[in-house]
């Protein structure tokens, strides 16, 4: 299941590591996580449901869900697709919810951090957030879930558009590479990876969050304060509503990005993609890439939603894609065997007669983006649904501040958009966070070059939604002011 | 045969026993997710509410801001609680 030839991406394999699962051996190598090594070595199911005894697998690939829970070294409940494999790891599938270790426990030290500026989330936004306020002056801790920051930045192999000052034919994987080198060159930021802040707590001036980071050996518990703070965590895929749609083999697209991008993992031989947005697209011809095959795509819009220089790329490659189509239900013994597509009609409703099996081994959910605003939600912000934004969004004013003081939000957290803006929106937020506290070396000229780019960017056929999302959140914030509440 | 649809995850929700549920009366999330402990697994309701919210929405011809999303609260992530309970440095 390993990529052995991919046309843009080299793999880092160079050292092997043995683990066992259920007390067989297996091989990885290092730097891939668990789920994915499972996954190359043939291991589908990794867990097994709590009511109806279901088999389930890798699914977000993100940490999000619960699927890839197993126990690792004795400890239960371990997310396996974010934790790296180790030299003599044991990997066991739990008995459901797991049992706790007999081994006492090993208690830690908890560690109080208090820095001027702290940016939750290490992808595009929150890389330019901690590079620009830093760049003002200010000191800053980064704190990022996974492993290596970067975000979905990481996973994205083609070239990216736009102007040549925002990175444009740039592709992905190399902006991620920049980024990251900036950040190690900047004494004045500190990156803490494999860090997840869990909640956040009120404090009279300042912002207070509780964090854990992963360890070997347990976890370890951070007390983190800051007088600024910038919530850039990024989106989380939606889920579709399908007979079979927890069987191994039903991944969300990032799910699939990340074991074949990140870990050269193949997700399958055969794929049917479902939907025809920008990340659909796109995923699809990175499987293709990975010389995986894609039967078609299907969307149940009657257009296709992406971008056409995508779509064109995968048509070109005799890839179909089918509009007013969508998939009626997947089937299969322990894993993904087929998907029935169907033809529907104005009002989404499956047309009968117009069902299609076709034998595939994966199936590729790309149904949309919903912002991540948990850390905000806790804080109390205003919030408001705006289906332009992909969901729930905080409210931000053009600074990109939310109606909490010196609580910042940038990227997919403040509106569902593209990796380009995220970045601008991310240096906006940290130079504004900068300048805030006093740091301003050229931050009023950095805002307005930022706030004429959002705009430029925005101006265009493709930043029609996210212009709309963002008027309807002034509005939104100008009501607010006139002193509306609930 | 045709397979389940499953709505959560973590708690293992079928759409079948979440549409009998809102039959039944319990028509918010906060009802259905004290009745069927929708939402209260290791994920913490990331898609299911979500999902949910639709089928609320198609059922009772409800648009989605009126349907309101149970609050969100810590912990974030699975944590052990020795590790909530670390001494202090």
């Amino acid at each position: 299941m390993r990529i052995t030839q991919h046309p843009i991406l080299e793999y880092d394999r160079r050292k092997e590591v043995r683990f066992t699962f259920n007390g067989k051996q297996m091989n990885a190598f290092e730097g891939e996580s668990i789920a994915a090594a499972l996954h190359a070595n043939g291991v589908m199911t990794l867990s097994h449901s709590l009511r109806y005894d279901r088999p389930r697998g890798f699914f977000c690939g993100i940490g999000k869900c619960s699927s890839c829970f197993m126990t690792v070294n004795h400890i239960p409940n371990i997310r396996t697709c974010i934790v790296p494999v180790q030299q003599q790891m044991t990997v066991t599938e739990q008995e459901k919810l797991g049992k706790i270790p007999c081994t006492p426990f090993i208690p830690k030290k908890k560690e109080n951090i208090t820095r001027e500026i702290v940016v939750v989330g290490g992808g595009p936004a929150g890389m330019c957030a901690a590079l620009a306020a830093a760049e003002q002056g200010a000191s800053v801790l980064l704190i990022d879930e996974n492993n290596a920051p970067g975000g979905q930045l990481v996973k994205q192999t083609h070239k990216f558009f736009g102007s040549t000052e925002e990175k444009a034919g740039t592709r992905g994987i190399d902006i991620a590479k920049e980024l990251l080198n900036g950040l190690k060159n900047k004494k004045t930021i500190e990156l803490r990876t494999s860090t997840t802040v869990i909640g956040y707590y009120e404090n009279e001036h300042m912002h207070r969050v509780i964090a854990v980071r992963r360890l070997i050996q347990g976890d370890q518990l951070l007390e983190i304060s800051c007088k600024k703070m910038i919530v850039a965590c990024g989106a989380m895929e939606n889920l579709l509503a399908f007979p079979g749609n927890d069987l191994p083999g039903v991944y969300g697209a990032g799910g699939v990005q990340t074991l074949m991008n990140v870990y050269g993992v193949k997700p399958g031989d055969t794929v049917v993609m479902v939907g025809a947005g920008n990340v659909g697209l796109i995923v699809s011809y990175q499987l293709l890439q990975a010389r995986v095959n894609v039967d078609r795509v299907v969307e149940a819009m009657p257009r296709i939603g992406g971008y056409q220089v995508h779509a064109a790329k995968l048509r070109r490659c005799g890839v179909p894609i089918c509009t007013s189509s969508t998939i009626k239900e997947a089937f299969g013994k322990n894993h993904v065997e087929g998907a029935i597509v169907t033809k529907v009609d104005d009002c989404f409703q499956p047309i009968p007669g117009t069902e299609e099996t076709i034998p595939c081994d994966t199936i590729c959910l790309a149904v949309g983006l919903t912002p991540s605003i948990r850390i905000l939600e806790q804080a109390k912000v205003r919030s408001e649904y705006i289906p332009e934004a992909g969901g729930t969004v905080a409210l931000h004013n053009p600074f990109l501040e939310t109606t909490k003081n010196g609580l910042y939000v940038a990227g997919d957290a403040s509106g569902i958009e593209e990796a380009s803006t995220a970045m601008i929106e991310g240096e906006l937020a940290g130079v504004s966070a900068a300048i805030s506290l006093g740091y301003n070396k050229n931050g009023s000229e950095v805002q307005q070059k930022c706030k004429n780019a959002l705009q430029l960017f925005r101006s265009g056929p493709f930043g029609r939604i996210p212009k709309i999302c963002k008027e309807k959140i002034s509005s939104c914030l100008a009501c607010e002011e006139g002193g509306t509440q609930y | 045969m045709t397979e389940k649809t499953f709505i959560c995850r973590c708690e293992d929700l079928t759409k079948q026993e979440i549409e009998q549920a809102i039959d039944e009366g319990y028509t918010t999330l906060e009802e259905l997710k004290c009745k069927l402990r929708l939402g209260m697994g290791p994920c913490q309701g990331r898609g299911c509410l979500l999902l949910t919210r639709r089928i609320l929405c198609q059922k009772q011809g409800k648009k989605p801001t009126e349907i309101n999303i149970p609050t969100t609260r810590p912990p974030e992530i699975p944590v052990s609680l020795g590790t909530l309970a670390s001494e202090q440095p």
